[in-house]
């Protein structure tokens, strides 16, 4: 059990800066979710924290001691890969002893360290066998196997999911949740995939370009996303994003199609200045022409998912807008909708940077 | 009719390929009868030039005379057991060296990063430009001059200097996934550990697949050992063989001569045919 | 092509090289800077001083018309090895490779002369071509051929390309199973429902799709027939009748060892590795190339 201190640290390859001093403070226990895009800088990040990577810059400390010199085996972590790297030539139950093995633990101890991990993750009927002889997910098992028998101070998951397929992924990422939940061990986890980190994670910080676009709880990220980044990222279908203007009075947004949003608060203090404005798809609904803020769409695609259905529309302007409704609404290509968003539901961005608008 | 006629006319077509790879086989199996017969016959027979198509009794008295004894009854000859056993020491010593330097160096090259480290890779890559062939006169001198004409080590070591081992290997080392060092180093593995638990087991297919080539080649050895061993203690059955035919007169003690040849062809094609799946893919692997 | 994943150790690199290193050093390196250095130079009789006499050696030889003969001999020796054993294993691969009954028995019965030593190889051909104990050799004689192989210089020759090229037939075959097992089947039944015949099919897919394997072999059956038949020739001819059977590696080990001419024979190496190095060079440009097949 322990923390992890990430404080300024950076990454250079020569010139190239990959990771441009992050700092976060993961508390003892834990689920720090590193999400961004692929080349955002997360799994080097990650594997710093391993020691699998030089630190160019800044500080990482392990329940408070720096790592930054330390060999990866004398940081107390472990680590599950996105390929498994699993020992091929060896038993199910050699691939989780090895670690121990190395580090002279003594054999009843490994056998029962093994039992119990073996116990937790169903695997015991497994472990004379081959890796080659299991399935995705029985190899997924495996690794983190090996690294619950360690007893680290710190889990660290490199895309552990990815190489599997859809349905087997859901379940993966439950059983992840349960035993990080039974074991409490702090944990840095890292994805490409906004779901896993949402169910997953407790705090979940979103790299972009080796910069922490954001660090909060997944509700934080969705519902005050700090960038234009974070909103276009977080949430399926994407955030819509249009232009637009604060009118004088600070008490609206003036859309480039005419449409008038008012704002829930007035901003004063902004009157005039030019805006990114956010409105995910699932906040905005049918309405009437003359309702506040009502823009009409002129339909182009509407994707049926069951539940709920996606319509893919166009402003006046020529601007795309999405929406998502509850259910099955009758409309069809062609259709001509009117929507608005619901109050408070709009984000505002800074035009030029992108970052968010602070509170009015 | 016209049916039968057509069927009977696909059938013998369907025979020409096997009767083409019936001769291809008779082509190569036909000189190696001729000499397993020659084994079983006196000399007298064998010289006079009209050997029988069926074994004859000589076998026992061939095989245990050219196998123990170091005169027939023209001349005298290193005992096969003696030349066998040194066509062996070179064999085995050529092909477990090759592989053991080999598989060191490219672990070397393929898992660190250190000065001159491209540096060393093609000093290594140009000896296969090298071939102890083109090199013969002065790589000669200099195992003269240090002393190793007529021992096992003038006779092995030079040749045991291989980049096409050094290739395989590496070539096999880059296919061995990052991840695969890293939670071995997560692990607590170090360098040598890590070598000796999982790269030397996961080679073991290719270390195999090497040895029967590099066995066959070592066996096969004609120039080198010809130049280097001087004394009838050191000399290799290849080398055995050519001398006791001479320049190939009559009067020869042929059956002698047939039985080492057979004894001498033995090894090699044993570990070909009892080891055909690695032999070919070590072939065909070290040539990609 | 580099691993991100690497040991940090500082000595051990070296430590794991220097078995390889110092073998290739000493007996590679050295010799071949050796070979390089006397064959611009001539040693005194007593092989006590010597001259740097630039490429006198190099012209030496190459004005030399028994040396101009034995590049014919060599030439002639080459390809005829080259082509006659790359033509008979395509020959044997294509029908092995054909769904025929016992194709594995041919498979097994075809490629264990790989096994032999080219000299061995030699040997087995004597016993059957000598004209005194050889069946093959008396029968041609019965015929009024007027067979010795010892005697004649064609004949001889004819008697070293064909051992040469028996033992290396093995080794193409292998190559040529394996090159026509990485067809896809796919292919050829295309071609079948286009309607092209079996002989069709051969010429316009298999031989285009082969090429790189043929190429590949081409190279390593020329290597072959410039060295390592060194001990078919060696064990059967010794170069002769005359100097009829001399291929340059044969002229080598003549001028080196038996006749104990440095200059000669050093330059007469140089000249070989900058054939070696040449086919090696065409093989790596057609390594290249099948990477971009790939």
């Amino acid at each position: 059990m322990a923390t992890v201190d990430i404080r300024n640290v950076r990454k250079s390859y020569g010139p190239v800066e990959a990771i441009k001093g992050i700092d976060v403070a993961v508390q003892d226990g834990e689920f720090l979710v590193l999400l961004g895009p692929s080349g955002c800088g997360k799994s080097t990040l990650l594997r710093m924290v391993a020691g699998l990577e030089g630190i160019t810059g800044g500080e990482i400390a392990i329940g408070g001691r720096v790592v930054n010199g330390l060999d990866p085996k004398d940081r107390d972590i472990a680590m599950v890969f996105q390929n498994y790297a699993l020992y091929p030539h060896m038993s199910v139950f050699d691939n989780m002893a090895y670690g121990l093995k190395i580090r002279g633990i003594p054999k009843p101890e490994i056998q029962s360290r093994v039992a119990k991990a073996a116990e937790i993750l169903e695997l015991g009927r497994f472990l004379d066998r081959r890796p080659s002889q299991l399935s995705g997910g029985q190899r997924q098992r495996v690794a983190m196997g090996r690294a619950i028998v360690r007893e680290p101070s710190a889990f660290l998951f490199d895309e552990p999911l990815s190489n599997l397929d859809a349905k087997l992924r859901t379940q993966m990422r439950v059983e992840i949740k349960r035993l990080q939940d039974r074991l409490g061990i702090t944990s840095l986890y890292v994805t490409h995939d906004q779901v896993e980190a949402m169910t997953l994670a407790d705090r979940i910080l979103v790299m972009n370009h080796g910069v922490a676009e954001q660090i909060g709880t997944p509700l934080e990220v969705y519902q005050r996303p700090a960038s234009l980044f974070v909103a276009g990222f977080i949430g399926s279908p994407p955030m819509n994003v249009l232009d637009g203007r604060i009118d004088p009075a600070g008490a609206a947004i003036a859309m480039p199609g005419g449409a008038v949003l008012p704002l829930a608060a007035p901003r004063a203090a902004d009157a005039g200045r030019a805006v990114k404005l956010g409105i995910r798809p699932e906040h905005l609904a049918l309405t009437a022409a003359d309702a506040p803020g009502a823009s009409s769409i002129q339909v182009e695609l509407v994707e049926a998912l069951g539940a709920d259905t996606v319509v893919y529309g166009r402003l006046p302007d020529g601007e795309s807008l999405v929406v998502r409704m509850a259910g099955l609404p009758a409309c069809r290509e062609g259709d001509r909708l009117t929507v608005a968003p619901q109050p408070g539901a709009l984000h505002l961005f800074d035009a030029d940077g992108g970052r968010r608008l602070a509170e009015a | 009719m016209t049916a039968s006629h057509t069927t009977g006319g696909r059938r013998l077509i369907d025979l020409v390929p096997h009767i083409v790879l019936i001769v291809g086989v008779l082509i190569f199996a036909f000189p190696i009868y001729v000499t397993l017969i020659g084994s079983t016959w006196d000399s007298a027979t064998i010289g006079r030039g009209n050997l029988p198509l069926i074994p004859g009794g000589e076998a026992f008295n061939n095989y245990s005379q050219a196998w123990s004894e170091s005169h027939g009854a023209r001349a005298s000859y290193t005992p096969v057991r003696v030349m066998v056993l040194n066509s062996l020491v070179m064999a085995l010593a050529i092909a477990l060296g090759k592989i053991a330097i080999s598989i060191l160096s490219a672990y070397a090259v393929a898992f660190f990063r250190f000065p001159f480290r491209m540096a060393f890779f093609w000093m290594i890559f140009i000896t296969l430009m090298l071939p102890v062939e083109v090199r013969i006169i002065p790589t000669y001198k200099v195992v003269a001059d240090l002393g190793l004409i007529d021992s096992y080590a003038g006779l092995t070591i030079p040749l045991i200097a291989s980049a096409t081992a050094t290739l395989l290997f590496r070539q096999f080392f880059l296919t061995i996934p990052d991840e695969l060092v890293e939670a071995a180093r997560i692990d607590g593995a170090g360098a040598v550990r890590f070598f000796l638990d999982v790269v030397l087991p996961l080679s073991k297919t290719n270390i195999a697949a090497l040895f029967v080539i590099l066995f066959i080649y070592g066996w096969n050895q004609y120039l080198w050992p010809l130049l280097i061993t001087n004394s009838a203690d050191m000399e290799t059955i290849v080398i055995g063989i050519t001398k006791m035919i001479g320049t190939g007169e009559a009067a020869n003690d042929w059956n002698l001569i047939m039985a080492t040849t057979v004894l001498a062809m033995l090894p090699p094609v044993a570990v070909v045919v009892f080891m055909q799946r690695w032999f070919v893919k070590g072939l065909v692997d070290s040539e990609k | 092509m580099q691993r991100r994943v690497i040991f940090d150790n500082k000595l051990l690199p070296y430590l794991l090289l220097a078995p390889q290193v110092a073998v290739t050093l000493v007996f590679f390196i050295w010799p071949a800077a050796q070979a390089i250095w006397q064959s611009v130079h001539i040693q005194d009789a007593f092989g006590l001083r010597s001259e740097f006499v630039w490429f006198e050696n190099f012209e030496v030889i190459l004005r030399d018309p028994n040396y101009i003969e034995t590049l014919k001999t060599t030439a002639i020796f080459s390809v005829s090895v080259t082509v006659l054993s790359l033509g008979v294993a395509l020959l044997l691969a294509v029908l092995a490779d054909s769904k025929i009954k016992g194709a594995r028995a041919y498979k097994t019965l075809l490629i264990w002369p790989y096994a032999l030593a080219p000299a061995v190889a030699a040997v087995l051909w004597m016993f059957i071509f000598n004209p005194e104990i050889g069946s093959l050799g008396q029968l041609l004689n019965r015929l009024g051929l007027d067979w010795d192989y010892r005697l004649n210089g064609t004949q001889a020759m004819i008697m070293v390309i064909l051992a040469a090229s028996w033992k290396q037939v093995a080794y193409n075959f292998i190559f040529f199973l394996a090159g026509l097992q990485a067809i896809p089947r796919s292919v050829m039944e295309a071609a079948s429902i286009d309607g092209a015949g079996p002989v069709r099919r051969f010429w316009t897919i298999t031989f285009p799709l082969l090429s790189p394997t043929t190429f590949f072999l081409l190279v390593v059956d020329m290597v072959y027939a410039f060295f390592e038949t060194f001990g078919t020739i060696h064990a059967l001819t010794h170069g002769g009748p005359g100097k009829s059977t001399e291929t340059l590696i044969f002229r080598v080990y003549q001028d080196g060892v038996v006749n104990n001419d440095l200059g000669a024979s050093s330059a007469q190496s140089v000249i070989l590795m900058v054939i070696v190095i040449a086919l090696t060079a065409v093989q790596f440009r057609f390594v290249e190339r099948k990477v971009h097949y790939a």
